[in-house]
């Protein structure tokens, strides 16, 4: 059933100050609402429980991709769009530019935010396992001031974060200096545009002398958080590529992960993709 | 004090005139420029984001107007279909939509050309590739999209002409 308007506030506070203020004030009464590419869909659906909403849309500080020379930062309101167009973010981190075009279409590309994303906390969000391969770093704003955590450390749960009720993601940082040279990014939905994933891999590493060094593995719709396949990197890690390898650390994944059953695939699918992506990495260390 | 929302005044530009729209915050701009001004040229297809139906103009960029919130239109200038055309000269895009048999039932149409013409507008010179890829959240259920991409790529080439010439 569609959900009866006058039953929703949102309020635009005139400045972040005033909206994180007004977080601290009444903690868990108010939440943020940034592009809308989730929440409307829920509140056309009936399906948004939550009644009061404060649009963070127009704030320049969550805005922005700051370049230095060991990092960048990029605002949690930046767009798909802004991130496909930066070229830094297109040379350095093709992983999340990668997710970024896949994610939606043209115009949720437009709307949808990587904070969003990440807040969101869905399983199957495609620019969190990019996020998780480049170690990104999640900054949080609140009246009281900023924290920084590691974005592997963030998600606890289904939909469980660290992050309080009176915080916001501020910015998300990459580390220019993080040693690849492959990199792999897979989404498999049910068409090529526009389909939530039913399983999205993401994967890095350096290859020297065939031998694997700080590979690092994250998958998306494969359990209750996106999530890093923290045991296949301890197989794969300073190991050299053989077919045994293979075998091993796709047994490993497989125990390693834990898919369901549900409207976009199965458990049995998922498992079995997950461990085919695996193999199409590991042919690309090989080249 | 009251737990219901009130209605309020956004004011922004609608196809390059000075609008005010009233509303509840959180209805959908899709509801308010059909309802409230009129604009019935913008569609409701899925009302989830994934037709492209309801596609217009939101500072230059192309959105689905059933996933913005109408509080966050204030200040913006908006383009729908009816803002497409200049006075009864179609554009390029509309023209070749006739010429080459671009829509059937019309429902997906209005989206489709929107989309097509923010694309053309960023890409001149869009490849068919370019041009699949730019469409692809416009979803048409009676054409098979292939006579609207030949009516884009047609577009596309007497965009240029009307440039040269």
């Amino acid at each position: 059933m569609r959900a009866s308007l006058p039953s929703y506030e949102l309020l635009a506070p005139r400045n972040l100050g005033a909206a994180l203020e007004m977080l601290t004030r009444e903690p868990g009464v108010w939440r943020p609402f940034a592009g809308g590419t989730d929440l409307m869909v829920l509140l056309e659906a009936g399906k948004l429980p939550h009644r009061k909403f404060l649009s963070i849309w127009k704030f320049a500080e969550l805005r922005g991709i700051d370049v230095s020379s060991k990092s960048l930062s990029i605002g949690a309101l930046s767009t798909y769009t802004e991130i496909q167009r930066n070229a830094i973010l297109q040379r350095e981190f093709p992983l999340l530019c990668r997710a970024a075009s896949e994610t939606g279409s043209v115009a949720t590309q437009n709307r949808g935010t990587l904070g969003g994303n990440i807040a969101n906390a869905s399983p199957a969000a495609d620019s969190p396992p990019a996020l998780l391969v480049y170690d990104a770093e999640i900054e949080l704003i609140s009246a009281k001031g900023a924290r920084r955590v590691a974005y592997r450390d963030f998600h606890t749960g289904y939909k469980k974060m660290r992050m309080h009720n009176d915080e916001l993601v501020w910015r998300i940082h990459l580390n220019r200096a993080l040693k690849r040279d492959k990199e792999y990014y897979r989404k498999v939905g049910t068409r090529k545009a526009q389909a939530i994933s039913k399983i999205c891999f993401a994967a890095s590493a350096s290859v020297e002398k065939g031998r694997i060094n700080d590979v690092r593995i994250a998958l998306g719709s494969v359990a209750p958080t996106v999530f890093r396949a923290t045991e296949t990197e301890k197989i794969l890690g300073s190991e050299k590529l053989t077919s045994s390898l293979l075998e091993a650390a796709q047994a490993t994944l497989g125990r390693e992960i834990s898919p369901i059953d549900d409207m976009r695939s199965t458990a049995v699918y998922r498992r079995r993709v997950a461990q085919n992506l695996l193999g199409e990495f590991f042919d690309l260390m090989n080249t | 004090m009251s737990d219901l929302a009130e209605k309020i005044r956004v004011r922004c530009t609608l196809n390059g005139a000075a609008a005010t729209l009233e509303a509840y915050p959180m209805a959908r701009l899709l509801d308010v420029l059909r309802d409230e001004a009129g604009l019935t040229g913008v569609k409701e297809g899925c009302g989830e984001g994934e037709c492209g139906a309801c596609s217009v103009e939101l500072d230059g960029e192309i959105v689905n107007s059933c996933l913005i919130p109408v509080l966050q239109a204030e200040g913006a200038t908006i383009r729908t279909i009816e803002g497409v055309a200049t006075g009864d000269q179609l554009h390029e895009v509309q023209q070749a939509f006739i010429t080459y048999g671009g829509a059937q039932c019309g429902i997906c149409t209005p989206g489709m050309v929107l989309a097509a013409v923010n694309l053309l507008k960023r890409k001149p010179h869009a490849t068919l590739t370019e041009i699949r890829e730019g469409l692809s959240g416009n979803l048409c259920r009676c054409t098979g999209y292939t006579k609207i991409f030949t009516a884009v790529m047609a577009a596309c080439r007497d965009m240029d002409r009307t440039v040269e010439g």
